[in-house]
């Protein structure tokens, strides 16, 4: 019972923090949006007693993400509040809005329809057919098995994957040089 | 630190899973290879000149290629061993406990990616050279994003292809804005990486809704959770692994642009560097292609009906629609761009015809194998050409930078005719027999309408090729031309003038566009080009060379059925 | 909640009216406690800073001036509460909030008391319930102290933003820079102590300090036995997430008139002020119970075992909130791109290097690696040659700073020829046409 309350509750937050990321005009209110949707998550982690993962969502995307988002905002100037009134492509927002119905529509589908053939409802999914969580160990401990276990090569890919935002945020950052380039006139301007 | 040494400690031990290196060599020589160039130029300055990375880039491709000959000997081995898939959560195939297989065609499509690294090397120093720009950043960027395209190829969980498919993909978005000084670098990495981060969403949604339709990421896993040949396992929802199948489905077809989620490649094909483009067009589609054949024809094999049409309609709208808008363009690199997404739908056909459970299966495998090496050698040369004709400063691309290339350089005409030829599927070319496999593979799964629609397509884009060698072969006098492009050439010509600087214009005559670098392209890209037309020819004389590894690696493809 | 009962003993089985009451009053307590302690660290750094200065500090308030911090405290509140006209009154509203409530929950975590000696768990008995002598043993601990601190940076940040002028907005963007920078540092140095003790939870990280260490002499602390190096990089970097002097760039009363906090008055100053200080108090206490075995220590009879556990707690704390006082009045302020110099050159690749060698020498010590029969030379080479490498990795590092400095200089000596502004000459080509 308490787990259903709790359950509700912190999914009405990360909702409603996630309209607010949509709809606020406001960048840094939407940021901040954002953080609450991020603690609601946390608390559903929590509720499934993964009390590590909780709190490195806290301390990965509030603590570090959304900081250096609000940071960018401020350091940019871009924290006014933005004229909704012009759309930047005609018809953008509505088919933005259709698409986005169309995909509700596709998934809830996918959730509830027709549930295999004996008609059962889908929402629950399957018991992962991995090996079990040994529940008397911290979650930190089994954490560290599967890592370490199971999904090692996926966990050191990761190595390459920020090897390659390091190079390339680098890379993207540096200055290009002051010398002008100098260009072969194109034979035609581009259309 | 005394206290530490001595002191005593309760380690618990954690056993990590058995590792067969010797099998991981070609991803290792990539992933590794580019780590050490990063390292090594950053350390050692005098490596950092334009020679030295590009020749680590070649030999690391050639070295992860040349890796690939015992791996082969070793597969076909385990081949034998064999074993029933879908037993348990490790196939016979795979390692570091089943996250990475090993089969014929993880070996076939790597060394195709190694082809597509070894050839946008060549190409990349001559660009680097034209360009003034330096920086090993570009190869090691290339050789980790090869190395994604590997991990993407051989992943046997779906946690490991996404990993694989990021690696690939965050790596081209930086080739694709790394010329800092152009603007339309820039914006095209910027649309690329929008885009690739919306179709990288789609696809994490779908592997979390298989995973919570199956209960497990790994192919075998998920194969074992479908309705096979023991009767329908209750586990499954079929509703539920259906979204997910979709969702992953959009976000493959994203990658390797195909109708309708191809928006992207036109603008990005050309905005990004030249060299680059050709990466993406081959190594990273390839990459692609593979991910989505192994993912579809493995794992989803028991819903083969459920998705089969999805990627036939996707195929068909790719085939036509990207020859259709392919007429439309102007600029050389957009004409390619098209193409390659007609390309792209005839791979897809491929996978369709391979799907099918009967003999099909196996002729459309071999399809979609052949199609990879062979697309990936000509798209390469393709944009090599259009690298060296793009002059300095990457900006001549449209059709008129083409006219009187037989003239001013026979070689390179020559070789972007074969190219050319190729793609349009004319006979004697690798091409010819790409094409003819897919519509052969089609024909004997029964889906005659498919081929009939393959076949149109492959005549509609025929003309748009034709269109470029005719502009080649066109020598410049007033009658070729038609009235608008005389007035256009004026003011062309009337611009260019005044920034001659000799080293970029010769004389202002009517050829005055002929560049230096068209007349004497660097040696490396000259290369690079005239070993892909030479494959090209090779493939397309002797098309049954190699026959037999095509269809080992074929039938890996194709345990689970 | 199966997982709970690795944490609070009393919370094994059902929880009962007595578990809620004894919580209740573990809260009221350490809430009670940390409000009083930041007034008395008020009085204590202005007493301290005074004497260092050669002044004599506030002595008129109550005995030794102890309650000039209530009387300041007092008038704060009975000041007008300004919010400026420009200002994001919500946010602004809100701000404040978010400083003090981090500030105020890292505080759970820190065992106060409690008896460590002969293998005890510093559990206390009333009434048949056993529990420990801090509010909470959340079983992830020291990640809750990360993740509040990071969410502290949140307050200052949009205190900054929210004031709608620009001194407080310069020191939001530096705050934050600054508290993600050292964030790293300050988890990477945590994660070599979490390495030895094998656990996140603080009160199991007191227990294994509390062994006779070396000798009986040496006492078990993880000061020694992480090897000195992750507690200078956890001073300096908590020094630097507590923006304090002489990392107090947030506030830099010379370049920003007061920082984050210039527009704030009132009992919203009054909560910044409150977090700060209680901040300090949090972290000294943090320091002490990651390296240097909060309470555990001897007990020397007489009192209660507990009671000796609070003495030798308070007596180390006492220690680093002193050492905090003492940079603030003996350091000079660095320079903002010193800071970042230092917390991205030196302190990560240490504290990454650091953790490199301490996990090495733990594989070592299981006989992971087998080199030769006896662990104990095994720990000897490891030792020995992660320490090499590590020379050479920094030989390597500051050569790459320097070849790049070189380059960035020799950028900027062709720059110099058009002079003062580099935009000038330097705007790449790609923005210029349009």
């Amino acid at each position: 019972m308490v787990d259903v309350i709790v359950f509700a509750v912190a999914g009405l937050i990360v909702l409603a923090g996630g309209l607010g990321v949509v709809l606020n005009s406001n960048p840094v209110r939407s940021a901040l949006s954002l953080v609450a949707s991020f603690f609601g998550v946390a608390v559903l982690f929590v509720l499934q007693e993964a009390h590590f993962l909780a709190l490195v969502q806290i301390v990965v995307y509030a603590g570090a993400i959304v900081v250096l988002f609000l940071f960018v905002i401020m350091l940019l100037g871009v924290d006014e509040v933005e004229d909704l009134s012009i759309e930047p492509l005609s018809g953008q927002r509505i088919g933005g809005l259709l698409a986005g119905a169309a995909l509700l529509v596709f998934l809830l589908g996918g959730l509830f329809l027709s549930g295999g053939d004996e008609g059962a409802v889908a929402v629950t999914g399957t018991e992962s057919v991995t090996q079990p969580i040994d529940e008397t160990q911290p979650n930190i401990d089994n954490l560290a098995t599967d890592l370490f276990g199971r999904n090692v090569l996926a966990f050191e890919a990761t190595a390459l994957l920020l090897t390659i935002a390091t190079v390339g945020a680098v890379v993207l950052v540096r200055n290009a040089g002051a010398e002008d380039l100098s260009v072969d006139e194109p034979g035609r301007a581009d259309h | 630190m005394i206290a530490l040494v001595a002191q005593d400690t309760q380690t618990v031990a954690l056993p990590g899973p058995p590792v067969v290196w010797s099998l991981l060599w070609p991803f290792l020589i990539l992933a590794v290879g580019g780590v050490l160039l990063v390292t090594v130029t950053s350390v050692v300055p005098v490596l950092r000149g334009r020679s030295f990375p590009a020749a680590f880039t070649c030999l690391t491709a050639l070295a992860s290629g040349l890796s690939l000959i015992p791996v082969w000997q070793r597969v076909d081995r385990l081949d034998l061993v064999g074993g029933t898939i879908g037993s348990g959560t490790e196939g016979p195939r795979s390692l570091v406990s089943g996250a990475y297989a090993v089969d014929g065609f993880t070996v076939f499509v790597t060394g195709v990616i190694c082809v597509s690294v070894f050839l946008t090397a060549l190409l990349l120093d001559g660009y680097l050279r034209r360009e003034g720009l330096d920086g090993p950043e570009w190869y090691v960027l290339m050789l980790m994003s090869a190395s994604g395209g590997v991990l993407l190829a051989s992943a046997n969980d779906l946690i490991v292809s996404f990993l694989g498919l990021e690696i690939l993909s965050i790596a081209a978005y930086v080739m694709a804005a790394l010329h800092l000084r152009r603007a339309e670098s820039q914006e095209a990495g910027f649309k690329y990486f929008v885009l690739g981060a919306l179709a990288s969403a789609f696809f994490l949604y779908g592997i979390a809704l298989v995973y919570g339709a199956t209960g497990s990421t790994t192919l075998q896993g998920i194969f074992a959770a479908g309705p096979n040949a023991a009767g329908l396992d209750p586990r499954t929802d079929s509703s539920l692994i259906l979204a997910g199948m979709a969702l992953l489905l959009v976000g493959f077809a994203f990658k390797v642009s195909a109708v309708p989620f191809h928006f992207w490649a036109p603008d990005v094909y050309q905005g990004a560097p030249s060299p680059v483009v050709a990466f993406m067009a081959s190594g990273v589609k390839v990459a692609g292609f593979a991910g989505l054949a192994r993912i579809f024809l493995y794992a989803f094999q028991p819903y083969w009906a459920d998705w089969r049409p999805a990627i036939a309609a996707l195929a068909v709208l790719s085939t036509i629609v990207g020859g259709l808008l392919a007429l439309a363009q102007r600029n050389v690199k957009r004409m390619l761009a098209y193409s390659s997404i007609n390309h792209a739908g005839f791979m897809l056909l491929a996978i369709h015809a391979a799907a099918s459970p009967d003999d099909g299966g196996q002729r459309g495998a071999e399809a979609l194998l052949f199609y990879l090496l062979a697309y990936t050698v000509m798209v390469t040369g393709t944009f090599g050409v259009a690298t060296i004709v793009g002059g300095r400063g990457d900006g001549r691309h449209d059709l008129d930078d083409y006219r009187g290339l037989s003239r001013s350089n026979p070689l390179l005409a020559g070789v972007m005719a074969i190219l050319l030829f190729s793609q349009a599927g004319v006979p004697f070319t690798s091409g010819f027999f790409a094409k003819f496999r897919v519509i052969g593979a089609l024909a004997s799964d029964g889906s005659y309408a498919l081929g009939g629609a393959a076949m149109l397509a492959a005549v509609i884009s025929a003309v748009l090729y034709l269109r470029i060698v005719v502009s080649m072969f066109l020598i410049d006098n007033g009658e070729a031309h038609e009235a608008d492009h005389e007035a256009v050439d004026a003011v062309a010509g009337g611009r260019a003038a005044p920034e001659a600087e000799g080293d970029t214009l010769v004389e202002a005559s009517p050829e005055a566009s002929v560049l230096t670098s068209v007349r004497a392209p660097a040696p490396t890209a000259l290369l690079a080009v005239c070993l892909a037309a030479a494959v090209t020819l090779v493939l397309g004389l002797l098309p049954d060379l190699g026959g037999g590894i095509l269809s080992d690696a074929a039938s890996a493809l194709l345990l689970a059925g | 909640m199966s997982l709970l009962a690795l944490g609070e003993p009393y919370l094994s089985d059902g929880v009962d009216l007595g578990d809620v009451v004894l919580t209740v009053v573990k809260v009221v307590v350490a809430f009670v406690v940390l409000l009083v302690s930041v007034m008395l660290m008020v009085w204590f750094e202005r007493k301290v800073i005074s004497r260092l200065q050669n002044r004599i500090g506030p002595n008129v308030a109550g005995p030794f001036g102890l309650l000039q911090t209530l009387a300041d405290g007092m008038k704060l509140f009975f000041k007008e509460d300004l919010i400026p006209e420009r200002s994001d009154r919500f946010v602004f509203q809100l701000a404040p909030y978010l400083s003090v409530v981090p500030a105020f929950l890292t505080f759970i975590l820190v065992p106060i008391a409690g008896d460590f000696s002969d293998g005890k768990d510093g559990s206390v008995s009333i009434a048949g319930r056993q529990f420990f002598l801090q509010v909470a043993d959340v079983p992830v601990g020291i990640l809750f102290f990360l993740a509040m601190s990071s969410i502290g940076v949140y307050g200052v940040m949009l205190a900054g933003w929210s004031s709608g002028s620009k001194y407080p907005l310069l020191g939001s963007v530096r705050a934050s820079a600054q508290a993600i920078s050292y964030e790293a540092a300050l988890g990477l140095s945590l994660a070599s102590v979490l390495l030895i003790s094998g656990t996140l939870s603080t009160n199991e990280i007191v227990q294994v300090q509390a062994g006779e260490g070396f000798r009986g002499i040496i006492p078990n602390w993880n000061l020694i036995t992480t090897g000195f190096v992750p507690f200078g990089i956890f001073l300096i970097a908590g020094t630097a997430e507590l923006n304090r002097p002489p990392f107090d760039m947030v506030e830099a009363e010379q370049e920003l008139v007061g920082g984050f906090h210039t527009e704030y008055s009132s009992i919203r100053f009054a909560m910044f002020y409150l977090a700060e200080f209680m901040n300090t108090v949090t972290m000294s206490a943090i320091i002490v119970t990651l390296f240097f075995g909060g309470p555990a220590g001897p007990n020397f009879g007489v009192l209660p075992g507990w009671l000796w556990g609070f003495v030798w707690f308070f007596l180390k704390l006492l220690v680093f909130l002193f050492t905090f006082v003492w940079f603030r009045a003996t350091l000079p302020r660095l320079r903002y791109d010193q800071l970042m110099d230092l917390g991205w050159k030196l302190l990560i690749p240490l504290a990454l290097g650091w953790l490199m060698i301490l996990a090495g020498i733990r594989v070592a010590q299981s006989g992971g690696f087998g080199i030769t029969d006896s662990t104990q030379v095994d720990t000897g080479i490891v030792l020995v040659v992660g320490l090499a490498i590590g020379v050479v990795a920094a030989l390597l590092l500051s050569s790459a700073v320097r070849t790049s400095r070189q380059d960035r200089l020799h950028r900027h000596g062709l720059v110099e020829v058009a002079p003062v502004f580099e935009l000038d000459g330097g705007a790449p080509a790609g923005e210029g046409h349009h």
